[in-house]
């Protein structure tokens, strides 16, 4: 068995919200006291990636998709859990300790124009990883040959190079973002959000490159979206998530042709589509989510699903294996697996 | 017979910008028939925002609508005072944007905010117009609708405030919407409530509806008659259906392959090379050229004009493609 390239266990991740000590004080009977306001946004959030693998996860804003992808890049520190990368425990290690782990892991983000930085030239942003990992071991001469070869590969020309990010387009920004994550020939690219903020013309060509690139650099994904068409065009396997936690984790096929959790099948049945022969009979749930201030008990996604019944609101479901090999977390599939 | 409620003949915004002129919107021509949903579709910078605002002529300098007629009800807007237009925006034409809190006053409530449309265009008294702001909210699918009228806008969830937005416009009686973009700052579970309100309430109000988005998926599913800009211009338009399904316009076509499908997976997504030419330095020819496989010298030598091709479909190509190959 291979080890994984990522596997994270029970993550969680809270945030104290609500201000300093003196906008939370209070007085009340006599006393001070300062409660903390808790943002629970991944609430035990496990999965793994094997080599060359793509997984994907979706749901809907405020669900903890991108806390996760953050947390395991460990741009935030977990609250607990592990995450190992390429077999090591990553989940505790000081930002110097990181370094070394960083040549494993890169990230790509949403914005691509708040994550390019404006004042440098595009082939000094793409080099900047590999730079920070060689030291001085690498020449000027030789690492700016690499930026080059590294843009070719994204498709942007060496007379680009020279450029500032104002001068590309978003789609073009996306592709130096890629570069600068190919840099230092990562195992594990993190992606958030990718193709979101992209025109769809352009982001079938960002996707494509993206394929492209696992199948020449034995990459695995962690590909973070909202949009179920995308997701279901790039990732092998799929977890849904849903107020922090993991409702189900599917293969593609398995999740879109069989759908398990309630939540899943709103999720689909929601999703605008051109083809009218896979308009099915919708599940519709009324209302929005819930606060992560003050998560409901029992099964978090019971507020809204038609199908909750008594034991919803006393017991939160673990997400547990189906004979087919996906994970859920319902009542409703236990009682019938 | 149905009839035309809104005309757009010829309409040219355009933009005197340092950088140069913007002919953001460029001789576009298309109808909204009494009782339709009629989608305008296209990627950033096609020009569809530009024609919703031009309708209300909320277009400031360094834009101005150079030519064309707005034709609303059989009225010119674009010869309608300042004074009579105040009356059309929001009575009888309203708008719905993106993002619901650019179109709602934080300092003022819910309720006040609706009574006030209603304050402008009806006769009204008090208590009779807080009745129907209630059953308004109530048919926008607010629970306690009448405690929410006092509360503010920063007390409602996105797609609460998006609700509200659309109960202001239908409150007025408008005979037409131009929603631009409604769903795109929403989840999509709440998206698809969305978008079956308004679908609901303007069939039952016999309005019409002109919806803005870059989402094919959504104009497939809510409207009536598509039509798709490129670069300021109108490159193809017709029903819906004609258009998903057999479009003519190789823009159109492109647009249609880009979107992953989830009924028929491909290893590689059809993509359009190249991106948007710069509005700016649009000479003659099709603007489309540079990117479409079927261009022929033909293309950058004289601009394509709109055309009947087949069915409901017009396009603006020199070289359409055929039913057997869209």
């Amino acid at each position: 068995m291979t080890t994984p390239v990522l596997e994270v266990r029970n993550l969680v991740k809270t945030f104290h919200v609500g201000g300093g000590l003196f906008e939370r004080l209070r007085f009340e009977k006599g006393r001070f006291s300062a409660p903390q306001k808790i943002l629970r946004a991944v609430n035990g959030v496990s999965l793994s990636i094997a080599p060359g693998e793509v997984m994907a996860l979706v749901g809907e804003s405020g669900c903890g998709k991108s806390t996760v992808a953050k947390t395991i890049a460990r741009i935030y520190e977990p609250t607990s859990g592990e995450i190992r990368i390429d077999g090591e425990d990553v989940s505790h290690l000081a930002s110097r300790q990181m370094r070394p782990v960083r040549r494993k892991l890169q990230m790509i983000f949403q914005d691509p124009y708040a994550s390019l930085d404006p004042r440098q030239r595009v082939k000094d942003i793409v080099i900047e990883p590999r730079r920070a990992q060689a030291g001085r071991a690498m020449s000027r001469k030789s690492l700016e040959d690499e930026a080059v070869a590294l843009l070719a590969r994204v498709g942007l020309n060496a007379e680009q190079a020279n450029r500032y990010p104002h001068q590309f387009s978003g789609g073009q920004r996306q592709r130096i973002g890629i570069a600068r994550a190919l840099s230092v020939r990562p195992k594990l690219i993190i992606a958030d959000e990718p193709v979101s903020a992209l025109d769809v013309s352009i982001q079938a060509q960002i996707l494509n490159l993206m394929m492209d690139l696992r199948d020449e650099f034995g990459l695995s994904y962690l590909f973070v979206s909202h949009d179920l068409s995308v997701v279901h065009h790039i990732a092998d396997r799929i977890g849904v998530m849903y107020l922090g936690f993991m409702v189900e984790t599917a293969s593609r096929d398995q999740l879109f042709s069989r759908p398990k959790h309630p939540y899943t099948k709103a999720l689909l049945s929601a999703a605008p589509t051109i083809d009218k022969a896979l308009r099915k009979p919708e599940i519709e749930i009324a209302g929005e989510v819930p606060s992560a201030l003050r998560l409901p008990q029992g099964c978090c996604f019971r507020t809204r699903c038609p199908f909750a019944f008594d034991r919803c609101a006393v017991e939160r479901p673990a997400l547990r294996q189906q004979p087919d090999g996906s994970s859920v977390a319902c009542h409703l599939s236990e009682s019938t697996a | 017979m149905s009839e035309t409620l809104l005309d757009i003949r010829g309409l040219k915004t355009h933009f005197h910008t340092f950088g140069g002129l913007v002919k953001a919107v460029d001789g576009v021509s298309f109808q909204v028939d009494k009782g339709e949903v009629v989608g305008l579709v296209g990627e950033s910078g096609g020009g569809k925002s530009v024609i919703g605002f031009s309708i209300l002529r909320l277009i400031d300098p360094p834009g101005r609508i150079e030519a064309g007629e707005i034709i609303f009800d059989g009225e010119d807007l674009t010869k309608k005072s300042e004074e009579e237009l105040r009356t059309v925006r929001g009575g009888e034409i309203a708008m719905v944007f993106q993002d619901p809190m650019t179109s709602l006053n934080p300092v003022y409530t819910i309720g006040r905010q609706m009574d006030e449309m209603l304050q402008l265009h009806t006769d009204l008294d008090a208590s009779a117009r807080r009745k129907r702001c209630i059953r308004m909210l109530e048919d926008v699918g607010i629970s306690e609708a009448e405690s929410r009228l006092d509360a503010y806008p920063h007390q409602f969830s996105g797609g609460m405030r998006q609700r509200v937005v659309i109960a202001i416009a239908l409150l007025a009686g408008s005979r037409l919407i131009i929603a631009d973009e409604p769903t795109t700052a929403l989840d999509v579970t709440v998206q698809s409530q969305i978008l079956k309100l308004m679908r609901r309430q303007i069939a039952e109000r016999g309005a019409a509806m002109i919806l803005v988005t870059h989402d094919l998926a959504i104009v497939s599913e809510m409207a009536d008659r598509v039509v798709v800009l490129y670069c300021g211009k109108v490159v193809e338009r017709g029903r819906t259906e004609d258009v998903i399904s057999h479009p003519a316009h190789p823009y159109t076509r492109g647009l249609l392959d880009s979107i992953p499908r989830i009924a028929d997976r491909q290893r590689r997504l059809q993509q359009i090379p190249g991106m948007v030419p710069d509005i700016r330095k649009l000479g003659e020819g099709c603007s489309f050229r540079d990117r479409c496989s079927r261009a022929q010298p033909l293309c950058a030598e004289k601009t394509p004009e709109l055309l009947p091709v087949r069915h409901s479909l017009d396009a603006a190509c020199h070289y359409p493609l055929n039913e057997a190959e869209a």
